[in-house]
């Protein structure tokens, strides 16, 4: 390891050097800010030459796994591949220089193809109403819970203080209860991955605001009391939120709003391939049944009778839970999801669900067949499944930990570790529909080997990885020590 | 298939070993009675080539007009290899790095951001980003609530001249949570905080002061004044600030004698383009003692057994998938591709480039004042403005706007809407991309 490779920009820097072809033309001064509001010392920022730049970030790039060079059977997460034309057309200049408050006649491309990006994403979840503009699925869960409570409000309900959500839920659920002000109560998950509904049954009540589920669950499996739990929290007077990170399962097979559920979030950066970006940008759609649609967040795209599009902001939509975002939302995510979805069709949005089942479950029969343990043996896997390595973990020491990261010296990303929390020892595995069967039959094989390697020789496989730029981190130390940001007192 | 390998053969092996005798089957567990019908309402797939011919002609549709909207999200010129890279397959198709051995490319990038962003603000701590800056603001009052502990009213006093949206969006987030948002007046010669108008609050329990510095009217705001009045009593200041006025202006760190507690802001004029609104990020610093209280993601060096050095998520047990209902906010993700290219394009521009970026977009602006001050046109704020200034165009100035767009110049953003008392006014604004030539087409297209 050579120090170039471990390198910040910083380090690259040279006072006095500059990429003076980005920086506009002759300078001016800006004479009449006063001196008191004046900066006085620069920032710092790096002092590079265009080629340090461009090869420094490449370089980095070439640190990360990514989807298209690995693959990343990340359960709950739903990698699949990005199609290049999605990008491509969402930055055609037109849409990439229109301003978000520009008038109408200069948006009307724009805004038709949000409308119908709403009318497909409606129909695909069988809701009545949907907006585009969460920023991503804990801003649409916000979004969701938002709605509820004023629902609730809105009709003089004021005693329903408690959101119920299953012990597996995603972390962003019960967070996003408390931001909008609930209290939070957990129910049981049954011995075969459904909600135990004697606990459901005991914790509705007159304070039931509502229930976040996923479904299929984060177990990996389909909650096939779906139907009896709605009766019940309907009964008890609280709304359904449906939590859409395993839509991609059930496309254009079963719709939320056929389930019961009075609200829904979409990722479109799971189900929808728009990108992760590395963490990000996400696109959190919501979608709401007929009670709801008053209280949809704004902006939402109408069309007029005359056939112009425009943005329905709170002078339309009175009871609206506000605004989230200062324009509408990560238009530019809404675009390539557009893209996706045109060229998927009706058809191909069933295929979605079809393949990335089909290879889910070819998946966790081979893994079986390898010797791997099933969390729920006697289910059939939705988009996604369970392994739990708990036995191995007591006879040789074999955890999800170690076997996540000596997958990456095989180089295929690891599955999703320790989460949900309540089955020991998880891999949650999802290897989604555009995975080819060489792929899965090649990560069996890798599954394999280290299984086997671990019998002869745990410690090579409690080390990995080995064969990566860096081994295990010691995270317990970088939170003590606490070096956020680079102070050339304290470089490498 | 659009994105399936699948081959015949593939499928039939596989259904074999799973032991089902159809794809179909292992759809058995959803009760039949809840199957979803036809599509019918979506269209059928289309080729790449269709599509693309859609999309362009829709992206054509809207045209190219020369714009001097601001508003929150301003045209600058983005060097081409900002994102170039930043669409690069091994940062574009990433996950977020919780496996760090696999993410060190990611995981640096957004160490250097951090390092980056809070050397423009001068705080000592940043997160990895937000949403935007409207949602980061509202992040900002919850987390503000946090630190303040000592005040019991969760009272937060906030500008009428800062960004309306974000005013909007702060209330949709915090409404829920009994915080209390109080709008200060405006000056209403200067368009700034009437900082003698705080003395109202100086026996009120407050428990955070929001300073919009540029404004949104682009006024700028006595900083330091605001700052120390909030000093003296105890009182967080919240900074909202423009990164690229930040070549400028005095960074938040050194308003009035101890500096903001905490900064954020909209990333957009870092490298993102318009692209309607979005996806932008929002960027949130603080003082290192308040780094725990900060929501969202943090990248933090570490070293491996090795004792090689690298980067990790670093303290994650502020966050919603660890501390799941008792996290500093729901949020999950970070806006880590646009963080990208906004790294890629800080690190182009330097220092130098910035400066010249801002200075150019002082001087446009202040050259169109000058023109449009020659056509009868005045500013409507007496106060000193960066890089965006409101102008009385009259009682005709609706018809006006709609003229001037239909000659292809969005002459800038009414504000009749937002704020009746200003209803003549439009908002415009003039960045480094605008040419003298572009000036006058402006002037020209008012007559």
């Amino acid at each position: 390891m050579t120090r170039d490779e471990h390198s910040l920009i910083f380090d690259r820097s040279r006072p006095g050097r500059s990429a003076t072809a980005q920086a506009p033309g002759p300078a001016h001064d800006a004479a009449g800010i006063p001196d008191s509001l004046r900066r006085r010392a620069d920032p710092e920022l790096p002092a590079a030459s265009e080629l340090d730049v461009v090869r420094h970030y490449t370089r980095l790039s070439q640190k990360n796994f990514s989807i298209d060079t690995q693959f990343y059977p990340l359960g709950s997460c739903t990698m699949k591949y990005n199609p290049r034309a999605c990008n491509t057309l969402a930055m055609l200049p037109g849409f990439l220089n229109r301003h978000p408050l520009a008038p109408a006649e200069h948006s009307q491309g724009y805004l038709e193809t949000m409308f119908e990006l709403q009318e497909m994403l409606r129909e695909v979840t069988g809701m009545s109403g949907v907006s585009l503009t969460p920023m991503a699925g804990a801003q649409g869960e916000f979004a969701g819970v938002a709605m509820i409570r004023a629902y609730h409000r809105a009709r003089g309900d004021d005693e329903r203080r408690e959101i119920i959500v299953p012990d597996a839920a995603h972390g962003t659920n019960p967070a996003t209860a408390i931001m909008c002000g609930y209290q939070v109560r957990e129910i049981p998950t049954d011995a075969s991955g459904d909600v135990d509904l004697e606990a459901l049954r005991a914790a509705v009540g007159p304070q039931t605001a509502g229930i976040m589920l996923t479904n299929p669950s984060t177990v990996g499996v389909f909650e096939r009391h779906i139907g009896e739990i709605a009766a019940i929290v309907h009964e008890a007077g609280g709304l359904l939120y449906y939590d859409g990170a395993n839509l991609n399962a059930i496309l254009g097979k079963v719709r939320p709003g056929d389930m019961g559920f009075d609200v829904i979030h979409m990722n479109l950066h799971k189900t929808f391939s728009t990108p992760h970006g590395g963490g990000g940008p996400g696109a959190g759609a919501v979608g709401v049944s007929r009670r709801l649609l008053p209280f949809l967040p704004v902006p939402v795209v109408v069309r007029e009778d005359s056939g112009v599009y425009r943005h329905a902001a709170e002078s339309d939509l009175p009871q609206t839970i506000g605004r989230l975002s200062a324009f509408a939302g990560n238009a530019g995510v809404l675009l390539r999801a557009y893209v996706y979805m045109r060229m998927l069709g009706r058809e191909g949005m069933t295929r979605v669900a079809e393949f990335s089942t089909l290879n889910a479950n070819y998946l966790q029969a081979e893994l079986r067949h390898a010797g791997f343990d099933l969390a729920f043996p006697e289910r059939r896997a939705t988009h996604e499944f369970i392994v739990t390595l708990k036995r191995q973990a007591k006879e040789t020491g074999l955890t999800a930990m170690d076997i996540a990261k000596r997958l990456l010296d095989h180089g295929y990303h690891a599955p999703t570790t320790y989460f949900p929390l309540l089955v020991p020892e998880c891999l949650l595995i999802e290897p989604t529909e555009t995975e080819s069967k060489e792929t899965l039959d090649g990560f069996v094989a890798a599954m394999a080997s280290i299984l086997e390697e671990s019998q002869r020789d745990i410690d090579t496989v409690k080390s990995a990885p080995h064969r990566l730029p860096n081994r295990r981190f010691d995270e317990v130390t970088a939170a003590k020590r606490l070096d956020v940001i680079y102070r050339p007192e304290t470089a490498f | 298939m659009p994105f399936i390998p699948h081959t015949e053969d593939d499928i039939r092996d596989m259904l074999q070993q799973i032991g089902a005798g159809s794809i179909e089957d292992l759809f058995e567990e959803i009760p039949a009675d809840l199957r979803a019908p036809p599509l019918s309402g979506i269209p059928e797939g289309l080729p790449e080539m269709e599509v693309t011919r859609l999309m362009q002609e829709r992206a054509a549709r809207d045209g190219a007009p020369l714009n001097f909207i601001g508003a929150g999200a301003y045209e600058h010129h983005i060097p081409a290899a900002v994102w170039q890279i930043a669409t690069r397959g091994e940062f574009y198709s990433a996950y977020t790095p919780y496996q760090a051995e696999a993410s060190q490319g990611t995981l640096q990038l957004i160490y250097e951001y951090q390092t980056m962003i809070t050397r423009l603000t001068g705080m000592e701590v940043s997160n990895a980003s937000l949403y935007d800056g409207a949602s980061a603001l509202a992040e900002a009052v919850l987390m503000a609530v946090r630190i303040n502990r000592r005040s019991k009213s969760n009272r937060i006093l906030v500008p009428g001249a800062l960004h309306p949206a974000y005013r909007a969006t702060v209330r949709s987030i915090v409404s829920n949570q009994d915080i209390e948002l109080v709008e200060l007046p405006w000056d209403e010669r200067l368009g700034s905080i009437d900082a003698n108008g705080l003395e109202a609050y100086d026996e009120h329990d407050i428990t955070a002061l929001v300073v919009a510095q540029p404004n949104f009217f682009g006024v700028l705001e006595d900083v330091d004044a605001l700052t120390r009045w909030a000093e003296a009593r105890g009182v967080p200041v919240i900074a909202v600030v423009n990164p690229v006025s930040l070549a400028l202006l005095k960074p938040p760190s050194e308003w009035g004698d101890r500096g903001a507690d905490i900064a954020v802001g909209e990333g957009q004029p870092l490298g993102a383009p318009l692209s309607g609104g979005g996806p932008y990020f929002g960027f949130m610093t603080t003082r290192r003692e308040h780094i725990r209280q900060m929501p969202g993601r943090i990248v933090g060096r570490a070293e491996d057994a090795d004792g090689r050095p690298g980067f990790v998520l670093t303290l994650q047990a502020r966050e919603q998938h660890i501390r799941r209902s008792k996290a500093t906010s729901n949020i999950c993700t970070n806006q880590g591709l646009v963080v990208t290219a906004a790294t890629i394009h800080m690190a182009l521009l330097g220092d130098a480039g910035l400066k010249r970026v801002a200075e150019a977009c002082w001087h446009n602006t202040h050259q169109l004042a000058a023109r449009l001050s020659r056509a009868g046109i005045q500013p409507r704020f007496a106060g000193d403005h960066f890089h965006e200034m409101a102008f009385d165009f009259g009682p005709d100035a609706q018809a006006r706007l709609a003229r001037m767009s239909r000659a292809g110049v969005l002459a800038g953003h009414p504000l009749a809407a937002e704020y009746p008392d200003l209803a003549n006014c439009v908002l415009a604004c003039a960045t480094e991309t605008k040419t003298a030539g572009d000036l006058d087409r402006y002037v020209k297209a008012l007559a």
